[in-house]
């Protein structure tokens, strides 16, 4: 088979990104309009950006949302299970010039790839991390994830699931990290905004998808996607706005005693002025994870930029001490080094 | 100075240990003495030997610090198998040490360490020094703390920082015993000291202090000088095995032009070269600690995905963590290479005893059928060779290599010829050009079966790698059942090409003969050391040493067809000599291992081998 060369020019559009490749999963599954999202956002992340199509790598690792990189025409890699942030982070540091994303999923991110997860988040190479959040193992049929509700039986866990889930903001905010968003895979256009957001951010942006495996786990985050409950369940954060939620966008949430609480504007005397105002900015982490916290039924989920504390990326730290260390370092190149400290010559 | 009324004694070698407690400073003492060795134009190998425990307690034997140096005028392969000389500070280091020491050798002891309590914590229920259990040694007694306090009372310093430098007194003594120049020293005490003068002050004096001792009281009836060794003309100075291979690493990334990426976890006896990489981003090499052992080599996948010469350093139980990665690699026909410097297993084992037992799993340790190129370093300045050709193989022939170095080759120290980077030979990687219409991610170079390099950001050759099978050109996922048997023999015949880029098998000897020793890796020295003996007293003896193990080097059948015995010796359980037995079937190979931490004697060996010659 001969490569195809497309030596067209500049702008790039959705075509640019599209595989001739299958795609593979199951029809209704929720992968797809994520699938979708990434490609539409990329010709404008690439023009926002200054990128080639070619400056584009997609990352992944075992699961279901890991066959991603098959699906994208980018430079991409398939990798193994749990290990996509660190095949990533050996990308990007090598050549700070790409862009790199990192598709994976809650067992993979959060069980077997737990341990790189977390130092993901705190280390903060430059990456978008897109998790999609089904609750379930698909690929190996239905068993039970990190992230599966207790008491849900599945294949692994037939008397209901006995642990507690993870929640993948928590463990992101409370690693150090320094940017998280939530998305839900029923609004394309929330995750194309959430998805740029995420892009124009230096540093690790972690992106949960709540994805829906119509096979195994069916409706698993119904209640948050549900046409009839999805106003009074999503509450979609805009940085400087009210956090407003409803059908009848009447619902806030306020500060007190410490803790987050849903009121009615125009009930007990609230008013739009005592609803609390988002800010992604600030560094301390205590509404950012109260806000990632938040759970159906008893809060709507927080969607959108959660936290997003803008801070210099690993890689540039690194590259910036390269830099330094050319100027002030006795060693421009191995026969210095080789030569340094204590010699004699034998004549 | 140098000026003794007593007798010199001209030697062609002889090896000094220096022991005290973990706190001594016995490795300084060491490495000082190895410094002025290297002005005597002296060949040399060392070799530390340091307790397990960071802090161990204080005067027992487990604490105890030693290294030991062979030096003469001849070549020098080993550390030597017993000193001559032993130094020990304390009871402890004397009863921790003494089995090194040959018989009449000379122990130099601190008499003032040897109180009531130190022999107690040593376990000794006499006195050493009184009961007649040194009979045969010369045992030379010397205040040494004492000595020293009063060197720098002078400079009023506390007693714990005057009791600091009595390693230097020791070091004085055997200065004097050698003949050496101690104010060769004086440069490296102001280097080190610059900030404090007070220290640089008490560190001199206590040096020439006893060596004035020494002279004064005229403490050896003789002294001893070693001739320069013969060395060819040019440049030299003293590695140990991690750092040349940290900077054969770096070398080979300045000549490839790509730049050094070191992905590792810290682990024992390996963490130097991490710790040496991170130091050089002058020359663009990044030295990350990653979170775990398998995001050390995961990393660096990503980094040779990306274009970097990609290195990861580990020891044993790390080999084994990065396993599943390692088949990434074969998979991905990514170079890759990881450096395992081996440790006594299997698990935890002996952290810093070595061994070579890794050599099944490097050589075996993958699910599927996942060959790739395994290599050993002979000598701690043959690592920076080795690291250096393992670059190159895995970047030319786009293949992961192993480079096994171990424990003693990556601490032990000896003279190293320095090159000039441009005199190596060169790297070229088989990087994909842009825009080239043939690319393809498996499409093979026909002589090597290497695919090719594209790297992301290259224009025009977007394309996709992972672990599952790929069909054979276009790397599209394929679970075509001869596809993938194509695609394994691929793997396995690239491996074995490489073999036609690497060095014959060298005999050292005749070429024909009664018996061929084989080893390989790390026990270059020691054997080589044992045969050039047997050889000076008439045995029809030759040696053969593998560094290239998978493959192995084409003419080794051959070499083998000319001898009648066939001895592999090896520090496991039988490694290398079984896979030889599936490799090479029509030999009888006999072997001799050892198994405890400790690596061969020249004495054992050669006992081996005159049994061996001697047998009908
Ligand atoms: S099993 Fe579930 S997650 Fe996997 S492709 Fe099918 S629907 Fe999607």
């Amino acid at each position: 088979m001969e490569n195809k060369i497309d030596t067209k020019p500049v702008k790039l559009t959705r075509e640019d990104f599209e595989s001739d490749q299958m795609v593979k999963w199951c029809p209704g599954c929720g992968d797809h309009a994520i699938l979708r999202s990434v490609e539409a956002v990329f010709p404008t992340i690439g023009e926002r950006l200054g990128l080639k199509k070619e400056d584009f790598v997609v990352v992944s690792g075992i699961g279901c949302s890991s066959r991603f990189p098959y699906y994208m025409n980018t430079y991409g890699f398939h990798g193994i299970h749990g290990r996509a942030a660190v095949l990533a982070t050996g990308i990007k540091l090598t050549n700070p010039k790409l862009n790199v994303w990192v598709i994976s999923g809650d067992g993979d991110s959060m069980a077997i790839g737990g341990n790189h997860f977390i130092h993901a988040a705190r280390r903060n190479v430059d990456m978008n991390y897109l998790m999609f959040n089904n609750r379930i193992y698909g690929l190996t049929k239905g068993q039970y994830s990190p992230t599966t509700y207790k008491g849900q039986k599945t294949k692994t866990s037939p008397q209901g699931v006995f642990e507690e889930p993870f929640n993948p903001g928590e463990l992101v905010i409370g690693a150090k990290g320094r940017f998280f968003a939530r998305v839900v895979d029923t609004n394309p256009k929330l995750m194309q905004k959430t998805f740029i957001e995420a892009a124009m951010f230096k540093g690790t942006s972690i992106v949960e998808i709540l994805a829906n495996c119509v096979i195994f786990n069916n409706k698993t985050h119904g209640l948050i996607t549900g046409k009839d409950t999805k106003d009074d369940y999503q509450l979609i954060l805009e940085a400087g706005k009210p956090m407003i939620f409803g059908k009848e966008k009447n619902k806030g949430i306020i500060l007190q005693n410490n803790k987050l609480k849903v009121v009615t504007i125009g009930e007990d005397g609230i008013t739009e002025d005592d609803i609390l105002v988002h800010d992604p900015t600030t560094k301390d982490a205590g509404i950012h994870m109260m806000l990632a916290s938040m759970q159906a039924p008893d809060y709507p989920v927080a969607l959108g930029v959660i936290r997003a504390v803008p801070e210099k990326p690993f890689e540039q730290i690194i590259w910036d001490t390269i830099e330094h260390e050319k100027e002030v370092s006795p060693y421009k190149n191995v026969d210095d080094l080789l030569n340094s400290g204590n010699t004699w010559e034998i004549d | 100075m140098t000026k003794h009324n007593k007798k010199t004694v001209e030697l062609e070698s002889a090896v000094v240990r220096f022991a005290g407690d973990s706190g001594d400073g016995m490795q300084l003492t060491g490495g000082l003495f190895s410094d002025s060795t290297a002005f005597a134009g002296n060949d040399f190998a060392t070799f530390p030997d340091y307790p397990a425990e960071i802090r161990a307690p204080q005067g027992t034997v487990s604490g105890v610090s030693g290294f030991q140096i062979h030096f003469g005028h001849t070549d020098i392969h080993t550390s030597g198998d017993q000193a001559d000389v032993l130094v020990a500070m304390n009871p402890a280091s004397l009863k921790a040490n003494l089995k090194w020491v040959k018989p009449h050798g000379i122990i130099i002891v601190d008499s003032d360490a040897f109180t009531e309590k130190n022999l107690k914590k040593a376990g000794y229920e006499t006195n050493p020094l009184e009961d007649g259990s040194l009979n045969g040694y010369t045992v030379i007694q010397a205040p040494i703390s004492t000595l020293t306090k009063e060197a720098v009372k002078h400079l009023n310093l506390d007693n714990k920082s005057a009791m600091k430098s009595k390693n230097m007194f020791a070091l004085g003594i055997v200065y004097y015993l050698f003949n050496r120049d101690y104010t060769k020293t004086f440069p490296f005490f102001e280097e080190k000291f610059k900030k404090n003068p007070l220290v640089v002050e008490a560190n001199k004096t206590v040096l020439k202090e006893g060596y004035n001792y020494a002279e004064t009281i005229e403490l050896f009836p003789q002294t001893y000088a070693i001739k320069p060794a013969p060395l060819n003309k040019g440049r030299y100075r003293n590695v140990t095995g991690n750092l040349a291979t940290s900077w054969g690493i770096l070398a080979a990334a300045e000549r490839s032009g790509h730049n050094l990426f070191l992905g590792s976890y810290p682990i024992t006896p390996a963490s130097e070269i991490l710790q040496e990489i991170t130091k050089h981003k002058s020359l663009s090499a990044i030295g990350i600690q990653m979170e775990d052992e398998i995001a050390g080599i995961v990393s660096t996948i990503g980094a040779s995905f990306a274009g970097a010469l990609a290195v990861t350093s580990t020891s044993g139980p790390g080999l084994s963590l990065k396993t599943e990665a390692l088949g990434l690699a074969v998979m991905t026909e990514l170079p890759v290479v990881v450096i395992d410097v081996q440790r006594g297993g299997p698990s935890t084992g002996l952290p810093t005893k070595s061994e070579q037992s890794d050599l099944y799993q490097a050589l075996f340790g993958r699910n599927g059928d996942a060959p790739v190129v395994v290599m050993a370093a002979k000598s701690a300045a043959d690592c920076f060779y080795s690291a250096y050709e393992a670059c190159k193989i895995a970047m030319e022939h786009m293949v992961p290599v192993i480079l096994l170095t171990d424990g003693s080759i990556a601490n032990g120290s000896e003279v190293f010829k320095i090159p000039k980077v441009a005199d190596l030979p060169e790297i070229n990687p088989p990087v994909a050009k842009a825009n080239d219409p043939n690319y393809a991610p498996y499409r093979r170079n026909p002589e090597k079966l290497n695919r090719y390099w594209a790297l992301p950001g290259t224009e025009g050759l977007r394309h996709r790698i992972g672990g599952l099978e790929k069909e054979d050109i276009t790397g599209h996922v394929s679970h075509d059942p001869l596809n993938h048997q194509k695609m394994t023999k691929f793997r396995q015949e690239k491996v074995d090409k490489v073999a036609n880029y690497i060095d014959d098998l060298e005999v050292f000897g005749d070429e024909e003969g009664e018996l061929l020793v084989i080893s390989w890796g790390g026990t270059y020295g020691v054997v080589l050391t044992a045969i050039e003996e047997m050889r000076a007293e008439g045995k029809n003896v030759s040696h053969a040493h593998f560094k290239h193990i998978m493959p192995l080097p084409k003419n080794t059948a051959e070499v083998f067809s000319k001898f009648k015995k066939h001895i592999v010796v090896e520090i496991n359980n039988g490694q290398f000599v079984n896979y030889l037995r599936m490799k090479l079937p029509d030999f009888k190979y006999s072997q001799y291992n050892k198994i405890q931490g400790l690596p061969f004697m020249v004495n054992e060996l050669k006992e081996q081998f005159n049994d061996l010659l001697n047998e009908k």
